[in-house]
């Protein structure tokens, strides 16, 4: 089977645990500004990374369609795709289990 | 030295004197004619001789567009201590204050963030109560 770009991104995405982390907090809350996600990475996980490296990891999930960031008004708020991981189950799902 | 006022940048300053006094509460200290503005400043009747608040008017070309981009990202450059931040949320709310981050337990305190209307963001913490 050979491998798309599009999942060569998801799996790239997943491989950082910041971005594993950025995923955690927009499953507890989906829609969150940039300020938000900096704010929880920083003082519920002691995260030191700058704001600018929070909006490239933002960059690298939606390059990966793991995150949409939708402008409303004057804000921008950022929310979880899990589309592209439904895409990564199935190709390891064995025949059986596909007909339920 | 001390801190006797700090200053958010408004776009119109009788809105923010509605907005201040009439939606968050502040009270009116100072408001003096100057130029073409006023002196405009609140402090919070929790502590009438405290720290000022100064409606300072958005003049400058450079501010405008450095308060977007703060938005844009979410970012409040101003700061208030409640004693309930979920009860704030709400009573806010329901005078249609717009939150751009609802409260959110941040590990030792709970935050929000809401729009002034005036082209600022404001976050309002709450400090969690401590063993000692």
């Amino acid at each position: 089977m050979t491998e798309s770009p599009e999942d060569e991104n998801v799996f790239r995405a997943l491989a950082d645990p910041t971005r594993r982390k950025i995923l955690d907090e927009l499953t507890e809350r989906d829609g969150q500004t940039l300020f938000e996600i900096c704010a929880r990475l920083a003082m519920k996980h002691q995260h030191t990374a700058s704001r600018q490296s929070v909006s490239q990891h933002l960059d690298t999930l939606a390059a990966a369609g793991l995150v949409t960031s939708r402008r409303d008004g004057r804000y921008k708020f950022h929310y979880l795709d899990t589309t592209p991981l439904r895409r990564l189950t199935e190709r390891w799902r064995r025949p059986e289990t596909k007909e339920t | 030295m001390r801190i006797t006022i700090t200053s958010v940048i408004v776009d119109d300053q009788a809105k923010a004197e509605r907005f201040y006094v009439d939606v968050l509460g502040f009270v009116k200290k100072h408001d003096v004619p100057l130029g073409e503005s006023r002196w405009l400043t609140v402090v919070s009747p929790e502590d009438p001789q405290g720290c000022e608040l100064l409606l300072e008017p958005e003049g400058h070309p450079g501010a405008k567009p450095w308060k977007a981009g703060l938005v844009a990202d979410g970012i409040p450059f101003t700061q208030f201590t409640v004693a309930d931040v979920q009860a704030e949320y709400e009573r806010m709310s329901g005078l249609g204050v717009r939150f751009t981050q609802e409260p959110a337990d941040m590990g030792t305190l709970w935050t929000a963030v809401f729009d002034d209307t005036c082209g600022n963001l404001i976050q309002i913490i709450q400090m969690k109560e401590t063993a000692e």
